[in-house]
């Protein structure tokens, strides 16, 4: 692939091995991610989407193999990665004690920012939580937990997130929030890492695919280079069924996000 | 590099001094047992003890604060390990904070609302009658010793907290601490023990410090059982907080 020096990707990984006992998950990963991209991470339940996140997190290590995450070497380095990016797991890491307005303080007092208060305000503002702002995160619902979940990755700007599996486990209005929100991020310059097993969410929101199976990236490339791998097109004619999806959001009434561009297929 | 433990663990403190604030039933409940027991030794048993002069709850108090260290470090593990299942002890850790600045939010918050606890037992057994010829340099002692045998025993919960599987087995491991001081000279003297329990309770931890605060507590000079009594807390201090920073390294990898 022609990649000039120029800019430096924003997280890039060779090679990388782990094994949890005899279980071998990740067996030999490579993977870049170019600065201001969305990357969705492809697989299966078990495909070692996870394992790979959380060693680019520093909050596991590899047994072989290399890591940089903004030019920071996630074994060498893990301060520095830890500066420069932010993990949002696969469930809402949330304090439900606190109050959304405390979550997001906390984080910034933890991440050395000045004005912590008013960081929180903007990012409460950001993700529609104003009014919910002073009630405890426990009493929140499943779609205004994952935006303060976000909120809290978000806070300070880091240049690289990664989402483990953002949407997993939220109403179809909520899933369009985070995409929303992700879209937004991308356009301000951030890198996003998106892990997903939903063949939709990697066609809506990446610039780039990756496909990880049994521990391997075995396929990587644009929408269109993908789809270029399987033979030509032949034409059919199909009945155009709106989604049940298409179907909830007109019922509820969700139509003030900007409606999913699938049908474009 | 540019983690900074005290400010790290300034905000992690807030936090949990905040969770410690909103279910104050958690001070409550640990001075509850301690209470208890002081009720029915003082007031149905007691009687029938013989500690050599002086009045019983007088006898008493040093060994019931024990217990009542013993049953508030449970809700540390409590904590911890509640923070491990909801995901929000992995975001700390993915954040660039000073590495134990999580561990010892946790610990200090421990101290803090043992220390409630224990005021609320004192305040008992003031109304009981207790009475103490202690001075101020005596009471500190006592604050110190107190707060030092807190610290170890929380130190201790760390580790259940962060390698338990359920809320139940993470605290758990305090009820043989709660049980310790029964075989100790905390409720009754270790000579009416018959031997080979007498020696058990003449070389535990608890007896050298319930011997110590109570000669604090009676203005009388204290000796050996001090030195004893401090020797044991740094001891275990220092041995579990290795155990819980070798443990909490491990969870991270």
């Amino acid at each position: 692939m022609p990649a000039p020096r120029i800019p430096d990707p924003a997280i890039r990984v060779a090679g990388l091995t782990r094994s949890f006992g005899d279980l071998e998950v990740l067996r030999g990963v490579d993977l870049e991610v170019s600065r201001g991209s969305i990357h969705a991470l492809l697989g299966s339940n078990g495909a070692g989407k996870t394992t790979l996140v959380r060693i680019l997190a520093t909050l596991l290590r590899a047994d072989a193999g290399t890591a940089t995450v903004d030019g920071h070497d996630v074994a060498r380095d893990p301060e520095g990665v830890r500066e420069s990016l932010s993990l949002t797991g696969q469930f809402a890491a949330v304090d439900d004690v606190l109050t959304g307005r405390e979550n997001l303080v906390l984080v910034a007092r933890l991440r050395h920012l000045s004005g912590p208060g008013t960081l929180a305000d903007r990012m409460l503002d950001r993700f529609s939580l104003t009014d919910a702002a002073d009630r405890r995160a426990g009493t929140y619902s499943g779609g205004m937990r994952r935006r303060l979940d976000l909120a809290m990755s978000l806070v300070g700007e880091p240049p690289v997130v990664v989402l483990d599996e953002p949407t997993t486990g939220l109403d179809p209005r909520s899933r369009i929030e985070v995409w929303d929100a992700v879209r937004e991020l991308s356009r301000g310059g951030t890198t996003v890492l998106l892990t997903t097993q939903y063949l939709e969410e990697a066609e809506q929101l990446a610039d780039r695919i990756s496909i990880l199976h049994e521990g391997r990236v075995i396929t990587e490339g644009t929408l269109a280079e993908l789809k270029a791998l399987m033979p030509p097109a032949t034409v059919e004619y199909v009945e155009k069924q709106p989604t049940l999806e298409d179907v909830f959001l007109a019922v509820v009434g969700g139509g003030t996000h900007d409606t999913p561009t699938g049908d474009a297929r | 590099m540019s983690a900074r433990p005290l400010a790290d663990t300034t905000a992690l403190l807030g936090r949990s001094l905040r969770h410690v604030l909103r279910s104050p039933d958690t001070v409550v409940t640990t001075a509850v047992t301690p209470v208890a027991l002081l009720l029915v030794f003082v007031y149905v048993l007691g009687g029938a003890i013989e500690t050599g002069g002086g009045s019983y709850v007088d006898y008493l108090l040093p060994g019931i604060l024990v217990v009542t260290i013993a049953s508030g470090v449970a809700y540390t593990a409590y904590r911890l390990f509640l923070d491990l299942q909801g995901g929000i002890l992995e975001r700390f850790r993915s954040l660039p904070i000073a590495r134990t600045s999580v561990l010892w939010a946790h610990v200090l918050t421990s101290v803090v609302a043992t220390a409630v606890s224990l005021v609320l037992v004192v305040a008992v057994a003031l109304l009981m009658g207790f009475r103490s010829d202690a001075g101020l340099l005596a009471w500190l002692g006592i604050a110190g010793i107190l707060a030092l045998f807190t610290l170890a025993l929380t130190w201790l919960a760390v580790v259940p907290g962060l390698t338990a599987t359920t809320v139940d087995g993470a605290s758990a491991f305090s009820y043989p601490l709660v049980f310790l001081p029964f075989v100790s000279s905390a409720f009754v003297p270790t000579d009416s023990m018959p031997g080979p329990v007498r020696f058990f309770a003449e070389h535990q931890p608890v007896t050298a410090i319930v011997d110590a605060i109570r000669s604090l507590f009676a203005g009388q000079p204290v000796g050996a059982d001090l030195w004893v009594a401090l020797a044991w807390c740094t001891g275990l201090l220092v041995v579990a907080f290795l155990a819980a920073r070798s443990v909490y390294a491990r969870t991270a990898a």
